[in-house]
C-alpha cells in the first residue's frame, strides 16, 4: 500500500530544505481546512462544491507522492458531480493517511 | 519578464513563485488567490506574463482570459490533464503546465517563452522601420524622434518619455510604447523603465546610468541586458 512521501516535493525544491519546509508548512495549514470544507459540503449533499474541494485537495495528494490516491481522487471528483458516492470511503482513507503523515 | 501568479491554492502559488525565482528570468510582481482581484490589478498595471490556474471557485481561469481585452501571455497551471485542447483555443495561452509543476517542466516552458519572445522581437523589428512615433500630448499629436529617446519611465497611468530635446508626459503604458520601439536598441530593464541601450554610460550592480539618470535594473532582466551590450 502506498504511503505519503516527500520525493516529489524534494524534486520540485531541488533539495532546497527551506523551500521544502515552506511547502510542507502551507500543506499543513491548508489541508485540514480543505478537508473540513469537503466534509461539510459532502454532509450537506452539496456534491458540486464537494467535487471542487476534491480538485484542490488532489494537488496535495499528488505532491505527497500518492499516485493511486490521485487516481482515486480524480475519479471521485468526476463521479461525485453526478451524485455517485461509491468512492467516498476510499477517498476518506486517503485523507486519513495524509492526516496521520502530516501530524507526525 | 514581469509576471503575476493567479491560483486559489497557496501551495501551488508558492511552487510557481519559487520556480520563477530560481529561473532569474521571471520576476513575480504579485500573486492572487482570486482571478477577480487579478483583473482589478491589471486594470491599472501591465505585466508580460500570467501563470493562471484554470479551476478556481466562482471565476475560472477561462473566465479570466475572456474578460481581458488584451490579455498578456498566459501559461495555464492545472491539475486537469484533459483541458489542454480547450486551453489552446485561446490565442494568449502559450503553455499548459500540469500540477505539481516540476523544475524540469518549468524550464521547458521557459525555453518555449524564449523562442516566442525571439520570434516576436524579430517580427516587431521588421514592422518598425520608422524613426518616429507620434504621441498624444495635451490633445496634440507630437512627432518624437525615436533615436533621441534615451529613457521612458512609467508613472501610474502615464509614461514620461525623455529625449535629448525635451520630456513628454503621455497617457499610455510601457507595454504599448515598447511594442513601437526597435528591440535592438530599446530594452525594458525594470517594470517601470525602458532604456535606450545605446545611451548607457555605465552599469553598476543593479543600476544603469543613462545620461544623468540612474535607473534600476531588475535581477531577472540583468542577464538579458548584458547580452545586448558589446562586452569586451
Amino acid at each position: 500500500m502506498e504511503k505519503p512521501n516527500l520525493s516529489l516535493i524534494k524534486e520540485i525544491s531541488g533539495n532546497d530544505i527551506e523551500f521544502e519546509n515552506n511547502i510542507l508548512d502551507i500543506i499543513k495549514l491548508e489541508f485540514p481546512e480543505e478537508v473540513k470544507l469537503f466534509k461539510t459540503n459532502f454532509e450537506e449533499k452539496k456534491y458540486n462544491e464537494a467535487s471542487s474541494n476534491i480538485h484542490k485537495i488532489k494537488h496535495k495528494i499528488s505532491l505527497l507522492g500518492l499516485k493511486k490516491g490521485l487516481e482515486t481522487a480524480s475519479a471521485y471528483e468526476i463521479e461525485l458531480k453526478e451524485g455517485n458516492i461509491k468512492l467516498h470511503p476510499n477517498f476518506i482513507e486517503i485523507l486519513d493517511k495524509i492526516h496521520v503523515y502530516l501530524s507526525n | 519578464m514581469d509576471c503575476i501568479i493567479i491560483d486559489d491554492d497557496a501551495t501551488a502559488r508558492l511552487i510557481t513563485k519559487q520556480h520563477c525565482l530560481n529561473s532569474e528570468q521571471i520576476n513575480v510582481v504579485d500573486e492572487f488567490s482570486s482571478a477577480i482581484d487579478a483583473i482589478k490589478y491589471l486594470n491599472t498595471k501591465s505585466v508580460d506574463l500570467v501563470y493562471l490556474d484554470i479551476h478556481m471557485p466562482t471565476f475560472s481561469g477561462f473566465d479570466f482570459i475572456e474578460t481581458l481585452k488584451n490579455p498578456p501571455i498566459i501559461i495555464l497551471t492545472t491539475s486537469d490533464k484533459n483541458l489542454a485542447l480547450e486551453a489552446f483555443e485561446y490565442k494568449s495561452v502559450v503553455d499548459y503546465l500540469v500540477k505539481p509543476i516540476t523544475k524540469e517542466r518549468f524550464n521547458k516552458s521557459l525555453e518555449k517563452l524564449d523562442s516566442l519572445s525571439t520570434k516576436e522581437k524579430s517580427s516587431t523589428k521588421e514592422k518598425n522601420t520608422s524613426d518616429f512615433i507620434y504621441v498624444n500630448v495635451d490633445r496634440r499629436l507630437v512627432k518624437v524622434n525615436i533615436p533621441s529617446i534615451y529613457l521612458i519611465e512609467a508613472k501610474g497611468d502615464y509614461i514620461n518619455i525623455k529625449t535629448d530635446e525635451k520630456n513628454y508626459i503621455v497617457h499610455s503604458t510601457l507595454k504599448k510604447i515598447e511594442d513601437k520601439l526597435p528591440s535592438d536598441s530599446f530594452f525594458k530593464v525594470h517594470r517601470s523603465f525602458i532604456i535606450n541601450t545605446k545611451e548607457i554610460i555605465d552599469i553598476e550592480d543593479n543600476t544603469v546610468l543613462i545620461k544623468k539618470d540612474v535607473v534600476p535594473v531588475s535581477r531577472s532582466n540583468k542577464s538579458e541586458l548584458m547580452k545586448k551590450l558589446n562586452l569586451l
